[in-house]
């Protein structure tokens, strides 16, 4: 969930009016918003960087607003401001509307075809007569780096870039080149550079470093150009100098560059739907044309409506309500979708503007009109579902023998399921390719490496981290493995393997005892000793266990475990220093 | 114990006087050690109510062993005085006796003897006086009497200083009578014996009181982990509504079934490299139910089904990456549509908790794994009144008030469930949360290490009491 941080006065101030802590919080949560945390520019840089630093910082209260995760309209304080005033009917939703330049053409983008293999799409508009404030334009700067974080996935699908049209003079091109053929002045810097050596001088830049790898290595970097070859942006990595914006800016030209051409249209239709405010002529957006190297042509921002017609038979069945048409087209109205009773069958004409891109089924209309009714005005009721509850019979195993293992003397250990090779290999005498084991790829650190192939290593590690307690340790755990198998039904080429494992670790290794542990569980499992028809051991050749003090386990004529000595070498791999012995069967053989 | 001659000696004392008498006077009296009196008030006690003792402490003083030898021999002073004949004694030689440095400066500074330095043959020490009081001698006396009293403080602590006196603190008992004060001492048995049963003879036994107050012995015996008690307690509520277990035995699953059936987009920040763990062995995943793969994907890069879709390039590659799955939400979508290829569909409720696994940076509250607790209902005409209804059931049972902030809860979108066939008049809710948070708000442990895992401390989970989340 975004965090949108807005000044307290100045929401207020928009708001007309002032609220206590409480109010606001409780009026964040009818609109399904939370009020994360109050706090000042002060108050976070000295949390995150101690008192000295943040003397002299700005102790102006700051709301942090916790944002559903799709309502980028609700990313900044116009949008916030916008969105809390039409739910409390204290004005209408805005109506976007994209207009022709007054003089002269629509600026216009060409797009080469040497972008196709980079970043093939792009889209772009003009904020025309725009007031900017100091707060303004601070954010204006801050929803391009929300939307940044957020719909454009760290600018992977989409990058803004936002010019001083009065600097730069159209018609613009959209092309790729190599990196050692741009060169031009960036954003706050005093000379210019290549491309090459951007790339290196912003490795160390703590901002812009996370966005070099999206065309690092790509032959062709993107750039866009100016009818006199002024470089605009280096998309996604940063802008020209030359045509940077200030406060003073009147006329914005909008560029969005993107691998996601809807998200591209979504994220240019909210920086102009919250800025458009401040033009001369609020809430209208001047056009521009975008030109495809095929010669299609597209005119920009699409600022598009939809209308969809739903019954509110349908809400009120869905929200579990009996709430008229008139009123639940009055609820959605003040969630900024207008809408209007069609006819006397209870149709509702629901009309979805282009800052609700979120709203893309009936069922996302249902749930705003559920918000502005109030979830906690909902009675809740109970299904009628009838159903018989089922166990899963390994799981009910599993339940019953954990109890009956406690019974007979052994604690529960909780280990982890994933581990690093050297857990269920090395340090158990085994080689890794003999294990059947999983491997990640994209481990942070060794400790998740594979996902274990036997529990044994985590008993044997629960031990070394309670060598302090009294012996001998008796410990057990069911739970599962999983091993590479082609043959499951999942189609995943893994499957889980239900195990129970038990280790005793006393001054004696203590064979008997886990050999008696064996013939306890195969009681409990009814399963008598015997060569055909019950279970026996058998002496077995085994790297984890001392020689000549290994059996494999047999039930039914089928292999389903091993029970021994632990092998010295195991022992001290574990840090241990006492002899061990261990059981480790499939219980999947029981079910 | 001791024997019971010096327990009756003590208690005939103790009969003697009325208001009680002190341990040390009965050590004196009987002219024993105080510590052997100690020993038979303890054993006294033990016998229930013949005395009450009570403990007191006092502070005495008492002559060292440096002094003990001063009380034979006199002090260094003396002695040197002593030692130094008419003719006097050359220094040298005078220090060559062992009282010779500290009774040469004491008896200097008293003035009882003199040096002439510039003697002829070096210096020799005189007597300066005929006779002399050995006042440090008569002053340890006093204290060795128990008149320590009649010294002053001062001149204590100087012979303190000199390492003559200690003062020590001594524990004594008062000891009055009790309520059931005998001078005849009975012998206690200690435990009922089958002898005793058989004789009848425990009839006439007094048996020694039991210590109510110590421990008993610890049972040899095996625990259930914690966090797995309350997870067969989240089981129970399951069974206890009416919900069916979901086999959830499968870590590792394919990014279709874990988000492209969920209609979550392949751009999704969940599925980033950071957030989830991806496999290099087994790779991929095959094998889809191919109509159901191709409705997943229109809905995805298309829409349908009354949704307007994502509208993005929908990738057959990235749905076919095996991952270990992040929720278990993933088996719920499996279990959904094999309900939907039902011929007829049949209203079901579902639940689950099992291990989920997320490649996150790791903190005091945050796993690379950790269990989810899911519960699901598929039925028609399911409203958000029943899916607010059913949390509060659950929750109520629980006992825990504020759920809200635990779990998560919602209803599957129609993205979800109309590709997989169930009929668009079934709704299905659902409700998650992890099976740590709610484990450790009722145990009380704040880093999650204490609970999961190798680490675990086995005092914690041997002492864990049984797990009753409703009270």
């Amino acid at each position: 969930m975004p965090t949108v941080g807005v000044k307290r006065d100045l929401l207020f101030q928009a708001l007309g009016r002032t609220y206590t802590d409480e109010e606001f919080d409780e009026l964040c949560f009818e609109f399904g918003l939370e009020l994360d945390e109050i706090t000042s520019e002060k108050d976070i840089i000295s949390r995150e960087q101690g008192d000295q630093k943040a003397e002299g910082a700005s102790d102006v209260i700051l709301y942090k607003i916790d944002v559903p995760a799709n309502r980028y309209d609700l990313l900044c304080l116009e949008g916030l401001v916008r969105g809390l005033q039409v739910f409390k009917e204290k004005m209408e939703a805005p109506r976007y509307r994209r207009v022709s330049p007054v003089n002269g053409d629509p600026q216009r983008l060409i797009i080469t075809e040497d972008t196709a293999g980079v970043r093939p799409h792009a889209v772009a508009a003009v904020l025309r007569n725009i007031t900017f404030t100091p707060e303004r334009y601070e954010s204006f700067i801050e929803l391009q780096e929300k939307l940044h974080q957020n719909v454009c996935r760290k600018r992977t699908l989409v990058a803004i870039g936002t010019h001083d049209l009065d600097t730069v003079s159209g018609p613009f091109t959209y092309t790729a080149k190599a990196p050692n053929d741009i060169r031009f002045r960036p954003l706050n810097q005093s000379q210019e550079y290549t491309a090459t050596q951007l790339m290196s001088l912003y490795k160390t830049d703590s901002h812009l470093r996370h966005y070099l790898h999206i065309i690092e290595d790509e032959p062709l970097y993107p750039v866009i150009y100016d009818s006199n070859g002024i470089v605009l942006s280096m998309p996604p990595i940063i802008n020209g100098d030359h045509s940077k914006i200030s406060v003073n800016t009147k006329n914005v030209f909008i560029e969005c560059t993107a691998t996601d051409l809807t998200k591209a249209k979504i994220v240019l239709d909210m920086v102009v739907t919250m800025f458009s405010e401040y033009c001369a002529e609020p809430f209208t957006v001047e056009e521009a044309e975008v030109v495809y190297p095929d010669g299609r042509m597209f005119s920009y921002p699409e600022l598009a409506y939809r209308t969809e017609t739903i019954s509110a038979d349908f809400i009120n069945r869905r929200v579990g309500v009996k709430e008229s048409a008139e009123s639940i087209a009055q609820l959605l109205t003040r969630m900024c979708l207008r809408s209007e009773v069609a006819g006397d069958d209870g149709q509702i004409q629901v009309e979805i503007p282009p800052t609700r891109s979120d709203v893309i089924h009936a069922c996302d209309i249902m749930e705003d009109a559920a918000m502005a009714y109030g979830f906690n005005n909902i009675t809740r009721t109970t299904p009628r579902t009838y159903t018989v509850a089922n166990q899963l019979p390994l799981n009910k195993l599993t339940e019953l023998l954990r109890m009956d293992l406690a019974a007979a003397g052994f604690t529960e250990a909780l280990t982890f399921a994933l581990c690093s090779q050297e857990d269920i290999a090395d340090k158990l005498g085994k080689n890794i390719s003999e294990t059947r084991a999983v491997h990640i790829s994209n481990p942070k650190t060794a400790e998740f490496q594979v996902a274990r192939t036997t529990l044994l290593s985590g008993l044997l590690k629960t031990v070394a981290a309670n060598r302090k307690m009294p012996l001998p340790l008796k410990l057990f755990e069911i739970s599962d493995v999983v091993l590479k198998d082609e043959t499951t039904g999942q189609y995943v080429g893994a499957r889980n393997n239900r195990r129970l494992c038990a280790v005793y670790y006393n001054k004696t290794p203590g064979f008997e005892v886990i050999h008696g542990l064996l013939d306890r569980v195969m009681q409990l499992l009814e399963v008598r000793p015997g060569r055909k028809h019950g279970y026996y051991i058998q002496a077995a050749e085994d790297s984890t266990f001392f020689p000549g003090r290994c059996a494999e386990i047999f039930s039914h004529g089928e292999s389903v475990g091993r029970l021994g000595v632990l092998h010295p070498d195991v022992i001290s791999g574990f840090e241990l220093t006492m002899p061990c012995s261990a059981l480790e069967i499939n219980i999947e053989h029981f079910l | 114990m001791a024997d019971s001659g010096l327990l009756e000696s003590v208690l005939r004392l103790v009969e003697k006087v009325d208001g009680g008498v002190d341990s040390q006077d009965v050590a004196g009296g009987l002219s024993v050690d105080h510590q052997v009196v100690v020993g038979a008030v303890k054993s006294l006690q033990a016998l229930g109510e013949v005395i009450e003792a009570t403990q007191r402490s006092s502070k005495h003083w008492e002559v060292t062993g440096e002094g003990n030898e001063i009380l034979e021999q006199g002090s260094h002073e003396a002695r040197v005085f002593k030692a130094i004949p008419e003719e006097g004694l050359p220094q040298s030689e005078l220090m060559k006796l062992p009282s010779g440095k500290v009774g040469f400066s004491k008896a200097m500074s008293n003035k009882w003897i003199r040096l002439d330095k510039g003697h002829e043959g070096g210096p020799r020490v005189f007597r300066t006086v005929d006779s002399i009081e050995d006042a440090v001698r008569e002053k340890l006396q006093q204290v060795k009497k128990g008149q320590s009293s009649q010294l002053e403080e001062k001149e204590k602590n100087e012979l303190k200083k000199r390492k003559l006196l200690t003062e020590v603190t001594v524990k004594s008992y008062w000891i009055t009578k009790g309520s059931n004060f005998s001078t005849t001492i009975t012998k206690q048995e200690t435990e009922l014996t089958p002898e005793m049963i058989a004789s009848g003879s425990w009839r006439e036994k007094k048996f020694k009181p039991y210590n109510f107050e110590a421990m008993g012995v610890a049972p040899d015996s095996g625990h259930l982990h914690p966090l797995m008690k309350v997870r067969t307690q989240f089981r129970q509520i399951f069974l206890e509504m009416g919900f069916t277990e979901m086999p959830t035995n499968n870590f590792i699953e394919s990014s279709f079934w874990n988000f492209d059936s969920l209609f979550q987009p392949q751009q999704h920040p969940a599925r980033d490299q950071h957030d989830t763990f991806f496999l290099s062995d087994p790779a991929l995943a095959h094998e889809f139910p191919p109509d159901y793969l191709e409705r997943v994907k229109k809905v995805h890069s298309e829409g349908g089904f009354g949704s307007q879709g994502y509208k993005y390039d929908w990738k057959i590659e990235e749905a076919q990456k095996n991952i270990l799955r992040t929720h278990t939400t993933a088996v719920s979508a499996r279990m959904l549509y094999k309900l939907a290829q039902q011929e007829k569909f049949t209203p079901v409720k579902y639940f689950s908790i099992d291990r989920v696994f997320r490649n996150e940076t790791l903190d005091a509250t945050h796993l690379a794994e950790f269990h989810q607790i899911e519960g699901v209902v598929a039925d028609y005409g399911l409203t958000l009144g029943d899916l607010m209804g059913v949390l509060h059931q659950f929750f109520t049972k629980l006992g825990l008030k504020k759920w809200v902030e635990v779990g998560n809860s919602g209803v599957f979108r129609p993205e979800m469930l109309l590709p997989m066939g169930l009929p668009e008049e079934v709704s299905v809710i659902a409700w998650g949360l992890s099976l740590e948070r709610p484990t450790m708000i009722k145990y009380g442990i704040n880093n999650i290490r204490e609970l999961v895992g190798h680490k675990v401390n086995l005092q914690m989970v041997y002492d864990s009491p049984v797990c009753r989340l409703d009270s």
